[in-house]
């Protein structure tokens, strides 16, 4: 299994680790309830360098991005950030990533399980181009902190505290940390929080996990990837491989709004999904609360009028609302926000009734 | 060194002698990999009689759903409800408060087929 370049803190602290899409990561530290709790009261801080980390670099970088993304790369601008798919050419979802406008390049961040995949893929797109593809999983790591108290505590460790206060939500800064410069600084997470995701050299990866956790003192601590998948569940966010995969489109998984049809944007996949928004997809993603005290997990099947109709994609225990959750996939038509299903849970019918996404908001 | 007046189970259950029956619950070895513990669905219903490896309750944890069963033939002779209604107790002492089922075992003979202490933590060293 590979290491990221915080393992060694990992092991340290007695976080509980596992294999994660080939990396030997943390699942948790303490318990996974105390940690969502954390990030939705006070900080916690994620190890995320097993994430794929990728320049796109080169004079027709902005045309072949545009290829590759279904988001617009061309309106970029230098610190912005968005979120996009990478789509095959039926349309469905290869990817999901985070695209970032940097002066002499497309930054992108995409998901473990997918990187090799997704190299291939850009590295055979930009051929043609005067363009190429730039792994720096290995260069960079990459960590988060996530919560409420995110900016305060990072301020801590960045000399540019104006900088850092006033960047928006979705927007990259260069800032100093613990003394690395011109460190990548994004205002992005995937909890439903505020928070900030820092990339640096990895060899700096120990020094600045102690730090950070030293700065923070009992306002921070260190979380795994099972309470992240809980507060990104909880804020109606997809994780490929449940709302998300080979076999769905992101307009059935309600991202039309990163699916960008305008003349000059010809995406991998758009001729497909062009059919799909002109019929209309025939299924939808819904949130469903289930009655009881059993959790929905992936692949139960979701019952209507005594028929499967539909298959859930996520489904968590949330200590934020205090209910049991689940996202699911079922027939356009019923996804009314009213109509009521049954999930099989192992054999018995538990009921679901829909609720709009996401499950959790913040208070802004 | 997990307790020695007890007999356990590769899937993670544990039988202790109580009279004549046995109490059935599940390790702290289990309860660590389950993680947090949500809710204890017991199955077993008293007066069932059962078969070694019948599934006897389904325990959930935030990540994962997981089968517990019976270890031996028998009939049920109690049910710990109030596990079903918190499951905390099972998680904060699976050894003492976690019994979930208790069970009259249908031979004398099976209780000595299971594992003791040590065979069941070096099945789980590894």
């Amino acid at each position: 299994m590979k290491q990221t370049p915080f393992h060694a803190c990992h092991v340290r602290a007695g976080g509980r680790l596992v294999d994660f899409a080939g990396w030997h990561m943390p699942v948790q530290y303490a318990s996974i309830l105390d940690e969502v709790r954390r990030v939705r009261t006070g900080c916690g801080l994620y190890d995320l360098s097993h994430m794929g980390r990728v320049r796109i670099e080169g004079k027709d970088r902005i045309a072949a991005a545009d290829r590759i993304f279904t988001n617009h790369v061309a309106k970029l601008k230098v610190g912005d950030i968005r979120y996009s798919l990478i789509c095959n050419e039926q349309g469905n979802a290869i990817d999901d990533v985070l695209i970032y406008g940097e002066s002499d390049a497309v930054f992108v961040v995409v998901n473990a399980s997918n990187t090799d995949r997704d190299l291939a893929h850009m590295r055979e797109l930009v051929k043609g181009h005067d363009a190429r593809i730039v792994d720096l999983t290995e260069e960079l790591a990459m960590c988060a902190l996530q919560g409420p108290l995110s900016e305060k505590l990072l301020a801590r460790s960045v000399v540019e505290k104006e900088a850092l206060a006033s960047l928006g939500y979705y927007k990259l800064m260069r800032g100093t940390v613990l003394g690395m410069q011109d460190v990548r600084i994004s205002r992005t997470g995937y909890t439903g929080e505020d928070g900030f995701e820092l990339y640096f050299p990895r060899q700096e990866a120990e020094r600045v996990w102690d730090a950070l956790l030293a700065s923070g003192g009992s306002d921070l601590m260190p979380c795994g990837l099972g309470s992240r998948d809980t507060l990104r569940l909880e804020a109606g966010m997809p994780l490929y491989g449940h709302e998300l995969g080979e076999e769905i489109n992101p307009l059935e998984a309600g991202l039309d709004w990163a699916v960008k049809f305008a003349a000059d944007k010809p995406f991998v996949g758009r001729a497909a999904l062009e059919r799909i928004k002109a019929a209309g997809p025939q299924r939808k993603l819904v949130g469903l609360i289930a009655e009881g005290k059993r959790i929905p997990r992936q692949g139960y099947a979701v019952r209507h009028g005594g028929a499967d109709v539909g298959f859930v994609c996520s489904g968590t225990y949330s200590p934020t609302l205090d209910k049991n959750l689940a996202t699911a996939y079922v027939p356009a038509a019923l996804a009314d926000g009213e109509t009521s299903f049954e999930i099989d849970l192992r054999g018995t019918a538990i009921a679901a009734r829909q609720t709009p996404l996401p499950f959790y908001k913040r208070q802004s | 060194m997990r307790p020695n007046d007890r007999r356990y189970r590769e899937s993670h259950e544990w039988a202790q002698k109580q009279g004549d029956v046995l109490a059935v619950g599940i390790t702290d070895h289990a309860v660590e990999q389950l993680g947090d513990l949500t809710f204890l669905d017991i199955k077993a219903k008293v007066g069932q009689k059962v078969k070694a490896g019948d599934l006897i309750a389904e325990i959930e944890s935030v990540k994962t759903v997981a089968d517990i069963y019976a270890p031996m033939d028998g009939e049920i002779t109690a049910v710990n409800a109030p596990l079903g209604q918190d499951v905390e107790p099972l998680g904060q002492s699976p050894f003492e408060k976690g019994w979930i089922v208790k069970l009259r075992p249908a031979s004398a003979g099976a209780y000595d087929q299971l594992l003791d202490a040590a065979a069941y933590e070096k099945g789980i060293a590894h």
